[in-house]
């Protein structure tokens, strides 16, 4: 299904890519990614589009050179474009010209000056400076204004973001969120490996998104080798898919009730996560599903018990039911922090965050690798508030669950085929996933050798992150957590 | 007289710091049970006190005296606290009255020193939590004044051992429309006075929704101890004194060792079941959005004032 010649590749010039992009933005494409990437001597910047309408991909490619590289900066066209400029700033040290933010994103305080991580004469580790440049957060002013700041270090299990909060009384005016405390360097650590040896390294992206990256991954090697994967692995593929849609699902159900003090609802949540992580591990050999993706197929230990894991949907749908029984809990997640739709498409936002605003993406329709068949239907919400995004959950939760019994059983029909193929480069190729968070992207090239030379990750929550402050406004400091808890976004995925 | 009210005062306050702990144990051990967990044990908070009384306590820099002074203050007005109500027995000082204006100023004065304590640190969370408790203290201290006296006007005594001992002699008006409506104001003012849900979630993790437990961040050792012992005794007085008006037998009438034994025995059951009882409901229960409580409390100063309102009519007829 797949195939290189699926992805329309352009070359532009300084000049015109404002114009390309311009023209393929208001012709139904939507950016996937921005890539810098490093050739001998010269940069090339790599705009990745793709049209959800037809499952067109396009890439301009624009070159630069190799001292003092400069683009000129696009953020007036795309929001998330100028995101991907400052990122790529502040990997390769492209300077965006013309960027209207062009403070530092990814960059550490720490970080060296002209420190670019991402370039092949860095040093892996290096000496790192005090904090000496403040973090540039806008100070409102005004009579009774006050700040408050929270993290990175959070008195829960949660991983390391800062969150700067202008607030009057209780009402936030304004939240900046200071993230990229995490980076590890995963796409350097790719460069080099065999494809084969870059899945473990994928499935760590973002711990609780092991399949949806290490897919994403796999798609792009095989469209960049010519890989053709079996209809048997493609739906053992999407079955793990939808398994690990299930946990993370049912996990945030319960947890969105427990940030407004309903506990009783988290214990069962986390009942029946556990259940479906021992399903998983029966299933893959993993909790967590590592291990089930391969370049070119996929890899079962038995197919999942699909009665235990009807039996859980059952239950979180009751479990569903019990949260909002309750008329507390109804106030709590109904009107808060609401994402409009406006706000939504202008942030570029993905996955359930997207959906609940009424925006209807998601890539197992758009971007589709398998038919899923009749159960498969996109959640929509219209509202954009915490009650949304919670109803597209459950409501997603119960298609999953009926695409795991359907998948499994066309999986069963089929033989399995222990297969590894020889991957051969050099290439070029884009995997589009729809991971839970949302739609997951990466774009792989392989050297000559067919080991990786670039790749490039981006998880929805880089596309997500922003529209969160955006969702705050009238929204009170105690409902913080629980807005930020409906939209679950990665900081991991996101820093990389 | 003096005397006897004297081992009184001693008895009460001895059995409510030994009872509190062991109170906010059960409701925990409750919680965790109903939901599926296992829970730490009834005598988790004394394990918890033993270990910060054996720590050093530390003091963030920029604090003063106040951080110091604010735990102490708290414990010593919840300790009187708990030597004014009515508890184990009625008989009383004559010279310090166990009136329920005392015994609301003296609340009072540990409500202040707690938020001078969140404040003192100068940290967002403390103000916040500070800010967020004056806020319903202020909303809280009327309702329990006015629940109080509407119980006082039959008797015509806002002494607190006075109004026990006359339900006692007279149990059918603790069935009046005046007693309930005037105790299910109280009730509603103890659990937002005493941090319970709906108004705080007393077991969050989240800082920026604490109240109770935004305005302890900054302390520790013996500092924390005594916080969190005085607003366990804070919790196990009021809850006491709701147990005092709802069923007040059992409480001793004069300074005898038996009648002292049934009193101390009836207080400790009182506190299980009703600690038992709310804990349970707030399994069931979740947290008011923020601004929702003032109109929860509204609600209960309403009923406070029907009470109020109600009494006179019932003692004019």
């Amino acid at each position: 299904m797949t195939g290189r010649s699926r992805t329309q590749v352009l070359d532009v010039t300084r000049e015109d890519v404002a114009a390309a992009l311009t023209s393929r933005l208001g012709a139904g494409f939507r950016p996937a990614m921005v890539a810098g990437v490093e050739d001998d001597g010269s940069f090339r910047v790599v705009y990745v589009l793709v049209r959800p309408a037809d499952d067109a991909r396009v890439e301009l490619v624009l070159r630069t050179s190799g001292v003092r590289p400069t683009i000129p900066s696009l953020a007036a066209v795309s929001y998330p474009v100028g995101r991907f400029e400052r990122e790529i700033r502040d990997l390769y040290g492209i300077t965006p010209e013309g960027h209207p933010l062009p403070h530092r994103l990814i960059r550490h305080g720490h970080w060296p000056q002209g420190w670019y991580p991402m370039l092949r004469d860095a040093d892996p580790t290096p000496r790192f400076d005090p904090d000496v440049g403040s973090f540039p957060f806008l100070e409102v002013e005004g009579e009774g204004v006050y700040e408050i700041p929270v993290g990175p270090v959070h008195a829960g299990l949660i991983e390391p973001g800062h969150f700067r909060f202008s607030v009057v009384g209780e009402t936030i005016l304004r939240m900046k969120a200071r993230l990229w405390f995490v980076h590890r360097g995963v796409e350097k650590l790719f460069e080099g490996r065999p494809p084969a040896a870059g899945i473990e390294l994928a499935e760590r992206i973002s711990g609780d998104t092991a399949v949806g990256h290490a897919l994403a991954f796999a798609m792009a090697v095989e469209d960049a080798a010519g890989i053709a994967v079996t209809e048997r692995d493609r739906c053992v593929r999407a079955l793990l898919l939808e398994l690990e849609r299930l946990h993370n699902h049912v996990a945030d159900i319960g947890a969105l009730a427990n940030d407004v003090g309903f506990g009783l609802a988290n214990a069962h949540g986390q009942r029946l996560r556990e259940t479906l992580l021992r399903i998983n591990k029966a299933t893959t050999g993993h909790r967590l599903l590592r291990g089930g993706i391969t370049i070119g197929g996929a890899r079962l230990v038995a197919l999942p018990d699909v009665d235990a894991v009807a039996g859980v949907a059952r239950e979180v749908a009751e479990l569903a039911d019990l949260v909002l029984a309750g008329s507390t809990v109804r106030d709590r997640f109904t009107g808060t922090a609401v994402l409009g739709a406006n706000a939504a498409l202008g942030v570029g936002a993905l996955g359930y965050v997207a959906r609940a605003s009424g925006i209807d993406v998601d890539a197992r329709r758009d971007h589709p690798f398998v038919d899923l068949g009749e159960h498969f239907a996109v959640v929509l919400e219209q509202d954009g508030d915490v009650l949304a995004r919670f109803l597209v959950r459950v409501r997603e939760a119960a298609v999953s669950a009926a695409l795991v019994r359907d998948l499994a059983a066309r999986a069963n029909r089929s033989i399995a085929t222990p297969y590894a193929p020889a991957v051969d480069g050099p290439g070029a190729g884009l995997g589009l996933v729809e991971g839970w968070r949302g739609t997951i992207a990466h774009r792989v090239e392989l050297g000559a050798d067919g080991t990786l030379r670039r790749v490039k990750v981006v998880d929805p929550s880089f596309f997500n992150w922003p529209a969160l402050p955006l969702a705050l406004a009238d929204t009170i400091v105690p409902d913080f957590p629980l807005a930020n808890k409906s939209f679950n976004q990665s900081y991991a995925g996101n820093d990389l | 007289m003096n005397a006897g009210a004297l081992v009184l005062v001693v008895v009460q306050v001895a059995v409510m710091v030994v009872l509190s702990p062991l109170l906010v144990g059960v409701m925990r051990q409750v919680r965790a049970r109903m939901e599926g967990r296992a829970g730490a044990g009834v005598l988790q908070p004394w394990r918890d006190l033993r270990k910060l009384l054996g720590k050093e306590t530390l003091q963030a820099d920029g604090t003063s005296w106040v951080m110091a002074a604010g735990p102490v203050v708290l414990l010593g007005s919840s300790a009187l606290v708990c030597a004014l109500v009515p508890l184990v027995g009625t008989t009383t000082f004559p010279l310090v009255p166990d009136d329920l204006f005392v015994v609301v100023s003296v609340l009072l004065l540990g409500t202040v020193a707690l938020a001078l304590v969140g404040l003192d640190a100068g940290s967002a969370f403390g103000g916040m939590g500070s800010s967020r408790h004056m806020t319903i203290a202020a909303l809280v201290e009327p309702t329990v004044l006015v629940s109080v006296y509407a119980l006082s006007i039959p008797v015509g005594s806002s002494a607190l051992s006075a109004i026990v001992e006359a339900r006692i002699a007279d149990p059918a008006s603790i069935a009046s429309p005046v007693s309930l409506l005037a105790l299910v104001a109280l009730s509603v003012a103890v659990l937002a006075e005493t941090g319970r849900m709906p108004v705080d979630n007393p077991s969050t993790h989240l800082e920026l929704t604490m109240i109770h437990e935004a305005m302890v961040l900054e302390s520790s050792g013996r500092d924390l101890a005594w916080l969190e012992l005085g607003s366990w005794l804070r919790l196990g007085a009021l809850l006491g004194l709701v147990g005092s008006l709802l069923v007040p037998w059992g409480i001793a009438g004069d300074v005898t060792v038996p009648a002292l034994a049934v009193g101390v025995l009836a207080l400790a059951l009182k506190l299980g079941v009703i600690g038992a009882g709310l804990a349970a409901g707030e399994v069931f229960l979740a947290k008011l959005r923020l601004f929702r409580v003032p109109e929860l409390l509204a609600g209960s100063f309403v009923l406070a004032f029907l009470a109020v309102t109600a009494s006179y009519l019932v003692v004019q007829g």
